[in-house]
This record gives C-alpha cells, structure tokens and sequence, in this order.
C-alpha cells in the first residue's frame, strides 16, 4: 500500500504494508539510520522520535496510523532550539559513550522540554525513564538536561 | 604472517548438532602463549593496510598515515563501544607526534595480528580493560617515530641539524622559527627515510605531557548526538537485503516445519532460508522480514537439551563442588590452621547466569562473493572474526574484508563471532548482500552468558578475630578454557579465579581451587570482566562476614589487614572518607565498603542503601576511589566509574538468565531488566594520580558495587546477601 509520509519537512512516497512501524521505514526504506532500533516492544526508547512534537516508538507505531501527522527525527531535531540546546550539552558534559541509545535519549529530552522548559528531577524521571542506556550514562543526561534548560 | 591457528576443538561436546552450532566459538589460539611483545606491532612491514592509500603517504608504521594533504590518520587498533579508546588511543598518539588531537582522523584497523595484537591478551582483541595498558608504550612510541623523521625530513630540506628544530601541532620548525613546514609537505620526503627501531627513540617524561593526563573532549561525541554515527546495524550496500532470523530456541535444536509459503506471501518477503539451528526470512526491509518470520509459524525439534533447567544446573554445581579443583593459591596450611582457629565462618555464595544486552542488538551483513567475502560488522576480535569466515567459506584470508564498526554496547559480547558465524551461512543461500539482524528477544535468548558460579568458602580466626585461615571454591564454566585453551594449564583457568587466588589481604594460610562445571545447552562467555564479577562479590562478602564475626567495623578491620598494601589501603580510606563513613544513618539505612585489585587497577567503593519495609532496596550513593597508575583522560575514567558501576549494580539488583526446558526464560527489557533514569544513585568518583604502570578501567567498577551493595544492606538489615541478584523478599522488615 502506497503511503505518503511527512517527515522532516517533506513528503516521502513509500510503499509497504499498512502494519509495519514507522522504525523500519525510517531506517530501511528511507535510508535514515539516526533513529535506533533496541527492543521493538516499546520498553527501551532507541526509536524515539517526535508525531506533532509528541514522543512516540517508532517500533509500535505502524505507518497507516501516522496520517498526515508530521514525523520529527534525530537527523532535524538540531533545528528546533531545545534540540539544539540539549545537543550543546550533551557535547559540554560529554554524556555518550556507545552512543546508540543517544537519538532516542535526545529526542525524549527535547519533548520533555518543549512542553516543560524548567523540568524538576521528578519530571526528567518521567519523561526519561522509559529510554534505557547500558553504557550507564544517565547521571549525566541529568545533568546535561538540567543545563540546556538552564536549571 | 598471522599465526592463527584454528580448529574445531570443543571439550567434551560429542552431539554433532551442538558441535555445528558451537562452530567458530571453540578456538585453539596457537599464538597466545608466545608473549606478543609490545615491539612486535612494529616487527612487520607496514604494508598497505589502508584502503585507496594516497601515493606518497608517510606510514612509518602500522599506526600512523600522513598524506601529502596534511590529514592524519590514525589506524586504530581497538574497537570503540562507549569506553573512550577513539579518543584515549589518539591522545597517546598526537602527544608524541606533535599534533593537536582535532588533527587526527580515525580509522579502523583491518584483521592483522603482527601489526595489531592487544599485547595484555595476546590477540587483536578489544576487551580485558586492556587497550590503554597495551597501547600505552606502542602508540607513544609510533608517535615519537613519527615526529622524528618528519622533523628529519625539514632539516635535511633546510640543511640544518634535526636536534635544532621542533615539531608542534603538525608543523616543524626550524631554530629561529622563521622557516616551518606542514607535516603534509614532508610526507613524502620522511616516507623515504629510514625508520628507526621504536624501541630506540626517546619518549617525553610523563611531567611535559600536554594532551595526555587532560579532559580532551571525546573524538566521536559530535556524530553520536545527531544520529550521524554509523554502527553496523546501518550498514546499506546496493541491492542489501535484510534477514530476520529465529534461532532453534533450545541449543542443539533444528527446525521441524516451516511455513515458507505464508512467509513468501508477505509483501517485501524474498526468501526464507532454513540451515536448521535457524531459520531467517529475507526481505526488502526488516518490517516485512518480521511480519514474514511470524508468519512462517517455526516448529522446533528440541533435540538433546530440551531438559536443560536451572535447578538441575544449580545442584549439579553444588555437587561438583564438593570434589577438589585446579589449585590457584596454596600457601602454609589452611586445612591445619582451619582445624586450630578459635572461631570458624562457612558460608556458600552463588551468582547467577548473565546477559549482556547491549542497546545494538547483534547483527552482521555479509556479501559472499565466489572469489570474496565482506563483513560489516563491529567486532571486538577481527582475527577471530576473519578466521572463523575462511574456515566457512574455504577463501583464503585475504580476500575476507572485515569492515569493522562502531559497537552499540559490546560489554564482551561482540569478542565471540557467533553472529557473524550465522550470518554467513545464511549468506551461502542469499544472492548479493545481507544484513541479518537479531531481536531483541533472540539477542538475549540466545547470548553466550556470564557463567553461574557457586562457591564455597571457609575462614578460620584467632582469638583477636584476624583470619588465620582461608579456603575458598569456586565452581562454575570455564570461558578461557573455551576461548583460550593455552592459557590454562593442570584445569586452572586464570579468569575464573582472578581477584580470588590474590585477595587483597594479608592471609597466612590460604588454599584457592576452581572445579570446572559445563552445562551442555548452555553457552557461557565474556561480559563487562568475568572471574573478577564474581569473585569480588564473593571475597568482600566473606571478608565483611569475618569483620562481623570479630566484632570489627568493616574498614577499621580491612585497614587491619593491608598494612603490607599501601595502594588498596590508599584507596579504601579515599573512599571512606569521601564517603562519611562512621556518621550516622537512620534505621534501615546502611553503608558497606568493597576494595579490590583487578585489571592492573585499585579500586575501593563505599555504596550507601536503604531498605525500605517491603525489603526493595534503594542504593543512594555510591562513592568510589580509583588508582589505576598512569592515566590518558579523567573525564573518560569518571565516565566508566559511572557506567561500569551501573552495570554491576544492574545485574545485582535485576540480572539473572535462568533455563527451563532448555530455553532461557527471560526475553526482552520487561524480563530482563535494565536499570532506568528514577533508580540511578549518584556515582562520585575520586581519582589518585601517581606514576604507577597504567592500569584498566571499564570493568573495575562492575566487579566492585555488587558486595559495596550487599555489604551496606546486611548494615541497613543484619541480613547477609550470598546469592544474587538480590532477593528483595528476604529483606523485609520483620516489624
């Protein structure tokens, strides 16, 4: 079935089942490897991108529920000033180590502070506890999320 | 010339289907014991070990290309997965060879042992908290060569002497300054002088270090923040295919009946290749190649292990341990001194079955052409790696290109080649190139698993408390006896015992012995250390046991036994310190300290809990003290103590793999838990500096927190923690 997604700005033709998720479209069929996958249950948050500046997981998010909703991801988010923001942190506070788990983690981030420009810890735990990092990072995303919000 | 030798050697394996499934994990590394010296990466030529070389290109060595354009490069010998070697490796190479860190370029070494081998382990391997303890020397002095004869080349162009000109961020100088010239525009000139011995050039005293020793920003930050970073799960070639595969849920097993034709109806689906052990549906896209995988509805034929269960593994350790083992340790006469102690402490400790997890999960692609075979895959061990596919594919080993990549997460998992292994003979089957990706459930399924240990240990103390005896067992798989047969010698594999034969205390009569166990249906293999994980759990356990048997605060009653260790003392003071330890707490809340020396590194932690009613434990803080010698990058040893600590604190709390029916029980990240952002503790770190040999870093931590952990719980409760992961059940409050 023939879809027309928009995503980063511009509309992209793609012709597969209704039922496969957004994830493997991005990264198959579109070429753009940013976005991670880890799990493809929804438990780890790698896939993370925006639907309206909403987080969602791109791995249980089929492409016939995406409509014309406009899809966001780890390749753009540097274009928007909380993306920004939390990429100059993370490079200060140098919060990757593997890095795999980065895309999802940012892009989780820069939803929480979209809608929440001055997170408490209560609110970085909520929003951020759904992207796993084995590399054992998240004492820094704390940090580095705390400084692009300057709190 | 590479001298790996390989076989199919697998102890005790008779099952035929096992030993296909097993091959390419059972190795006789020839060369291991030949004590790989750190002058050998420079033994052989530095041929063209780079793709597409420009002409004219300076490579005085294995390490360092420096073309005429001025671009360095540095052919990085160890793979980068999150631990810092991208930038700590090129650290040690741009101080000695005068250029600022931002002037090198990275790229990744191809499989070559002569010019490569991690000296610590003897192979091209990345692992074993190694690579800066190996690269140390090598890549310092590659760098001073290198200076040399670019400052060579300016002089004789400017026909001055060399000791009168200094070379700095990628420029020489001449005397007075005035005259200067770009590493590019000699490139050519020093790449016709001859290259000195390494051995031979002198190196900067530690004290005029500039680069080495600083918080240099991490090389790969930038392309890991904005999705550019490629792992080998981005790999695309034209005309890639993408394979989902499900392996035989119980090892040794082969499929019984396949549904090909629903899994060719599904839109995208090529192909499905059945090999037995595993069957991959290949598609146009990993979507389809799942939805074709589901709907192929596999049958398994269990084969030989369809029994294998964890209580069995368990009792058959418990057995087993009765019996005597390789001998680690014997000094005096523990048995007699056992016999004459005025208290005596048992105790048996056991540490579970572990995964890896990492974030990427495995995959490989592979283009097997008939005269040809490329790999894109990121791999901790490339000769490995590269001799597994010429035993596969019978092509010589110079036409198997290993592209290796950069690892999301290698935690040891990616030193076996077990995936590229399967990817490959799916590859026989498939026409052009193939990526074939695991899930998330066949990943943790089907891992090769941080063995189940169960030891036994026995301690005698004299009337004032201090231990005048000290047995300990441990049982449990043997790793290197499988991966590093050379290495061990009369059954004692020097892993599974490490930080046990050796503990850091004074102890007069000590008897250490290790009875090896296998489990057939069960693979074991690396993880974030091996031996060390374990022992460290099991002897700062015991030891705070003892304390506790004297009647002794748990460090008053270390310091008591490390006077003759002033680098473990050092260590667990900082920590103690920095911790507050002795000031108060409130019920249920407790400390407990753990030091160890393991991977050439003191290491002291002090973990503070609290347990709440309901037995869940909430650690708080964890303070840790590190002197690991020498060292590149503090901000890279903080960010390991942080990261290594979480991934031991995981596994204590959550991690565990058990076997039912021959099929492992956990699946994905809702039964094999990670830990999150809301459950983290603050890691501090303190870091000793000194002029001590380099000492490793990425595993330390993990082998430490378990009994730090443990040790502040049986503070907070009374309750002695000798298994784990940690049972919360146990810990609830009896009020």
């Amino acid at each position: 079935m023939a879809f027309t997604l928009k995503i980063n700005g511009s509309p992209h033709e793609i012709d597969v089942d209704g039922d496969i998720p957004l994830l493997w479209v991005l990264r198959d069929v579109l070429g753009m490897t940013g976005t991670k996958f880890g799990c493809g249950q929804a438990l780890c948050g790698a896939c993370t991108v925006h639907i309206d500046g909403q987080p969602v997981r791109s791995c249980q998010t089929s492409v016939d529920s995406i409509g014309d909703s406009a899809v966001t991801t780890i390749e753009v988010i540097g274009q928007t000033p909380q993306g920004a923001a939390l990429q100059k942190a993370w490079l200060e506070l140098e919060v990757v180590q593997c890095g795999y788990c980065q895309s999802g983690q940012i892009m989780s981030a820069a939803a929480l502070l979209k809608d929440t420009p001055k997170p408490s810890d209560a609110d970085i735990d909520s929003a951020m506890s759904g992207n796993v990092c084995r590399c054992g990072t998240y004492q820094r995303i704390r940090a580095a999320i705390k400084q692009a919000a300057g709190v | 010339m590479d001298r790996l030798i390989l076989t199919n050697r697998i102890e005790g394996e008779t099952a035929m289907s096992r030993r296909t499934f097993f091959q390419g994990t059972g190795l006789l590394l020839g060369f291991a014991l030949t004590g790989a010296s750190t002058e050998s990466v420079f033994a052989a030529p530095a041929s063209q070990v780079v793709e597409n070389e420009v002409t004219g290109t300076f490579a005085p060595n294995g390490f360092i290309r420096i073309n005429p354009t001025g671009a360095v490069t540095l052919v990085i010998p160890m793979i980068e997965m999150g631990q810092g070697v991208y930038t700590s490796l090129s650290m040690l190479l741009a101080e000695e060879l005068e250029v600022k860190l931002d002037q090198i370029q990275v790229q990744h070494a191809p499989p070559n042992h002569a010019l490569y081998v991690n000296s610590i382990i003897g192979i091209q391997n990345t692992g074993g908290s190694a690579s800066v303890r190996a690269f140390w020397t090598p890549l310092r002095q590659a760098g001073a060569v290198g200076r040399n004869l670019l400052i060579a080349a300016a002089a004789k162009r400017w026909n001055v002497d060399p000791a009168a000109c200094r070379a700095k961020d990628g420029v020489v100088f001449d005397a007075s300054g005035s005259k200067h010239l770009g590493y590019g525009e000699l490139a050519t000139a020093a790449a016709k002088l001859p290259v000195p011995p390494a051995a031979t050039v002198k190196l900067k005293d530690p004290k005029d270090f500039t680069l080495i020793g600083t918080r240099a920003k991490r090389v790969d930050s930038p392309i890991k923040v904005d999705g550019r970073a490629l792992y080998g799960i981005d790999t695309r070639l034209p005309g890639m295919k993408v394979a989902a595969v499900a392996i035989s849920p119980v090892l040794g097993g082969k499929a019984k009946t396949v549904n090909d034709k629903a899994a060719l109806a599904v839109k995208g689906v090529r192909q499905v290749v059945n090999i037995d052990e595993a069957v991959a549906v290949v598609a146009d896209h990993t979507g389809a190649a799942k939805k074709g995988l589901e709907a192929a509805a596999i049958t398994w034929d269990d084969g030989p292990n369809g029994k294998v269960s964890n209580a069995d593994i368990v009792k058959q350790l418990e057995e087993e341990s009765r019996k005597p083992g390789a001998v680690a340790r014997n000094d005096g006469d523990a048995g007699k001194a056992l016999a004459a102690a005025a208290q005596r402490v048992d105790a048996i400790y056991q540490v579970p079955f572990l995964a890896h997890a990492a974030m990427e999960p495995m995959n490989c692609t592979v283009h097997l052409q008939k005269d040809r075979c490329d790999i894109w895959v990121g791999t901790q061990a490339p000769t490995i790696t590269q001799s597994l596919v010429v035993e596969l594919t019978g092509l010589p080993k110079e036409v198997i290109k290993i592209h290796n990549h950069l690892i999301g997460g290698g935690f040891g998992r990616r030193l076996e080649a077990d995936g590229t292994v399967l990817a490959v003979k799916i590859a026989k089957h498939v026409d052009g190139p193939v990526k074939v990706i695991w899930s998330r459930e066949e990943d943790i399924k089907h891992d090769m698993y941080r063995p189940y240990y169960l030891d036994r240990l026995s301690a005698g103390l004299d009337a004032a408390g201090k231990p005048v005896a000290w047995t300990h067992r441990i049982a449990g798989s043997s790793v290197m006896a499988r991966y590093y047969p050379p290495y061990v010698k009369d059954g004692l594999d020097p892993d599974a015992v490490e930080a046990a034969a050796e503990p850091p205390y004074a102890l007069p009569n000590i008897h250490v012995d290790f009875v090896r166990v296998e489990h057939p249906g069960v693979r074991t293999s690396w993880w974030r250390g091996v031996g060390p994980t374990h022992n460290v759990f099991v002897v700062e356990s015991f030891i705070d046991e003892l304390a506790h048997a004297a009647k002794q605060d748990p460090v008053a009653y270390r310091k008591g036994l490390l006077g003759h260790n002033p680098r473990a003392l050092a260590v667990l003071s900082l920590a103690a310190e920095n911790a507050g330890w002795g000031s108060p707490l409130p019920a249920r809340h407790g400390r407990g300290i753990s030091v160890q020396f393991a991977y050439g590194s003191y290491t002291s932690q002090v973990a503070e809990v609290e347990v709440a009613a309901d037995g869940s434990v909430k650690v708080k803080r964890i303070v840790c003290a590190i002197d690991c010698g020498m060292y590149v990058n503090p901000d890279t040893i903080e960010a390991q103590v942080q990261g290594g600590t979480l991934f031991g604190l995981t596994a204590a709390l959550h991690g565990s793999i058990t076997f039912k029916d021959g099929r492992v029980e956990q699946s994905n990240f809702d039964s094999y838990l990670p830990m999150r952002i809301d459950e983290v503790p603050v890691v501090e770190t303190h870091l000793i500096k000194n002029a001590e040999a380099p000492g490793g870093v990425g595993e330390a931590p993990t082998a430490i927190v378990s009994a730090a952990v443990t040790n502040a719980i049986f503070a907070a409760t009374g309750k002695r923690v000798r298994s784990l992961p940690i049972d919360t059940n146990s810990l609830k409050s009896s009020s």
